[in-house]
């Protein structure tokens, strides 16, 4: 007998009577509601990341990194594009490393929460691209923040990687405090675009 | 009579870590003589209490969140088999390698066999429970495998050769004091001006495990949620730990206990939103990460799933006990507990501690191996009132206590007053025979042998000069 056929067979064996099965009950806030896009940064600078509005994206991220130069997904809009970027054309762990900095697009965010979610759509790259840089600048549309959780569940697609990000790094190990900064992005930029 | 293979089993003894070196008064007595350890633990939780019960009550809609937690659990528990085989498919379909273990020994030749066909030697490990449970670390060690754990707090407790004593915080014992001196005796190339600044020590891991993130090119991880609907798993974490050993490796195996596998893709609604406020206090944790099979050009490109049994099925087989295995790994219940935060962690033997883990753990390795746990609370019920898919921790407490074995002479001592309070004339005769005890000498001390174990913690009562019965008669 195989392992498999073992551990199910245990399964079926352990509830073998029949249990009642509850119907769930949905009756939480499922949306949708309406979008507080200051909420949305009232939460993100709570969690220590910084907001800013923009309509000129190569702008901001001069006033953000000044001299350096940041990585950039392959599929980022041209305007958005800064003087100092290079594209991830399969850039090596190091390459991406020594950046200073990363500038993607995102999925969808959640107010609530202060969360964004990247779905390594083209805009977005892969994952790594937002990780090793020590700086994340990430560039919101408006018609993409949520209210809730459960808003962002319903828009974004399981086959894809995910990452939620709700602030920079940061770590509770320590007294159960938080504090930012271990092993992802220090610093994490979120700009919220406003289209010119 | 054949026996039936199918029949669950509890986890084996000798290997892992469900089972303590002693029962839990022993250990409990040593923990509470560390006035150092009960200081930092209160701390620490008072401050998780404080931070968690602020985020809650942002929410309007938690006891909703929480009764929809509860009830999508039980479904689970249910459908098990269609759940998992349908997890099992879609993790396939999407490049995935799914095996089953049986127990922690099969578990830990399956993941040592996977990293060996690698050719590697080191894996970078996430915090995991479901590997700490099977004892992967020691198996992989006996293997010539070194498995660096990369969460600080594990870090803290791997350098400081010392035990986890937390679900979500495994150094929780430990203040920034000592886990300086940890890093500076520890951590080859620190900077000796380490301060114990917490910003301070967690730069010090970033620096030390950098070059180890993008240089290993096997990770092991645990899931905190296994979608059966689609084949995504999920990681739920905060330093970024997690997504460098999911994402940087070429290889992906995941250690995953088949509780924790959830119906629908929708359902994750639910359990993102009670997890990180029950859990760290926060409306949301730094990173979560979801993955589903693997994603050309993008993280690991092979993907390994490891089920894991280790006697889960037989806390599955006890219709009250089976809903221990609801708990999403919060650690609520050990942050509110009276008895928990004055014992710490160690003193539950197992690496499941706290008001969970003395309903888990016993169900696990069978009642006979934790037989003291089910004791290790004062039924407060503050657990259940924490617990953010509401396992009802005490009335699981109180039938596991009705299974652990009884001394004989608690049975007879319990089996003479069942019939003499049947009788009322001997009962009536026994509340003098009481006085005239307590006349002999024995008031307020212990009762004598064998019963003296009853009377080690308790004061015994005193009997009153009149008995209701004697002054309702001479009224």
């Amino acid at each position: 007998m195989s392992s498999r056929e073992l551990v199910l067979g245990r399964i079926r064996q352990a509830l073998a009577s029949p249990s009642a099965v509850p119907v769930i009950p949905r009756d939480y806030r499922r949306g949708p509601h309406p979008v507080d896009l200051d909420l949305l940064v009232e939460r993100l600078v709570d969690y220590q990341a910084v907001v800013h509005r923009s309509s000129d994206i190569p702008g901001t991220v001069r006033e953000i990194i000044g001299d350096g130069w940041v990585v950039v997904p392959p599929g980022l809009p041209v305007e958005w594009q800064p003087a100092r970027a290079r594209i991830d054309d399969g850039l090596s762990p190091a390459e991406i490393a020594a950046a200073d900095g990363v500038l993607t697009a995102a999925a969808v965010a959640v107010a609530e929460t202060g969360t964004i979610v990247l779905d390594a759509s083209p805009d977005q790259g892969r994952r790594i691209l937002s990780l090793l840089p020590d700086r994340h600048i990430c560039v919101l549309r408006p018609e993409q923040v949520v209210a809730s959780v459960p808003e962002a569940v319903a828009r974004l697609d399981p086959g894809r990687p995910l990452t939620w990000i709700s602030g920079p790094s940061a770590t509770s190990d320590i007294e159960l405090n938080r504090v930012e900064g271990v092993h992802g992005p220090r610093n994490l930029h979120v700009v919220l675009w406003e289209a010119a | 009579m054949s026996t039936f293979l199918g029949m669950p089993v509890h986890a084996p003894r000798g290997v892992g870590h469900l089972r303590g070196d002693e029962p839990f008064p022993a250990a409990a007595r040593t923990a509470l003589a560390n006035p150092q350890l009960r200081s930092n633990l209160r701390h620490a939780t008072t401050t998780i209490r404080g931070k968690s019960g602020r985020v809650i009550a942002e929410l309007p809609d938690w006891q909703e969140l929480r009764s929809a937690g509860s009830a999508l659990k039980t479904y689970t528990m249910a459908n098990m088999p269609r759940l998992l085989e349908q997890l099992e498919e879609k993790v396939t379909a999407a490049g995935g390698v799914v095996h089953w273990a049986a127990d922690a020994e099969e578990a830990n030749r399956i993941v040592t066999g996977l990293i060996q066909e690698t050719g590697e030697r080191r894996a970078i490990k996430i915090k995991s429970m479901a590997t700490q449970e099977i004892g992967l670390n020691e198996a992989l060690e006996e293997a010539g495998i070194e498995a660096v754990e990369t969460d600080l707090a594990e870090l803290i407790v791997q350098l400081g050769r010392d035990k986890p004593s937390h679900i979500l915080v495994p150094a929780i014992h430990r203040n920034r004091a000592e886990i300086r001196e940890i890093f500076l005796r520890e951590m080859p190339g620190v900077d000796p001006a380490l301060t114990d600044d917490p910003a301070e020590l967690a730069g010090a891991a970033r620096r030390y495990l950098r070059e180890t993130f993008l240089s290993t090119k096997v990770a092991v991880s645990g899931a905190n949620f296994g979608v059966a609907e689609t084949g995504t798993l999920a990681v739920v974490e905060s330093e970024g730990n997690g997504r460098m050993c999911l994402t940087l490796p070429e290889t992906l195996i995941t250690v995953m206990g088949i509780e924790k596998v959830v119906p629908a893709w929708q359902d994750l609604e639910v359990f993102l939103q009670l997890l990180p406020r029950a859990s760290t206090g926060e409306r949301m944790n730094p990173y979560t990460s979801m993955w589903t099979g693997v994603t050309p050009g993008d993280g690991p490109q092979n993907f390994h799933l490891v089920l894991l049994d280790n006697g889960r099925t037989a806390v599955l087989a006890d219709e009250v006990g089976r809903a221990a295995l609801h708990c999403i790994r919060c650690s609520a219940c050990l942050n509110v507990c009276p008895v928990y935060e004055r014992t710490g962690g160690h003193a539950y033997g197992s690496v499941y501690p706290g008001p969970i883990g003395a309903v888990l753990s016993p169900q696990l390795t069978g009642i006979a191996d934790n037989a003291s746990l089910p004791y290790a609370s004062s039924l407060c019920g503050a657990c259940f009132d924490a617990c953010p898919v509401k396992i009802d921790i005490p009335s699981i407490l109180v039938h596991l206590r009705n299974q652990a074995p009884h001394p004989r002479t608690e049975k007879a001592a319990m089996a003479a007053a069942a019939y003499t309070m049947d009788r009322p004339r001997l009962y009536q005769r026994a509340q003098r025979a009481a006085k005239l005890a307590e006349l002999l000498g024995r008031k307020g001390r212990a009762l004598p042998p064998p019963l003296n174990g009853w009377s080690a913690s308790r004061d015994l009562p005193e009997v009153p000069d009149e008995s209701f019965r004697d002054w309702w008669r001479g009224r």
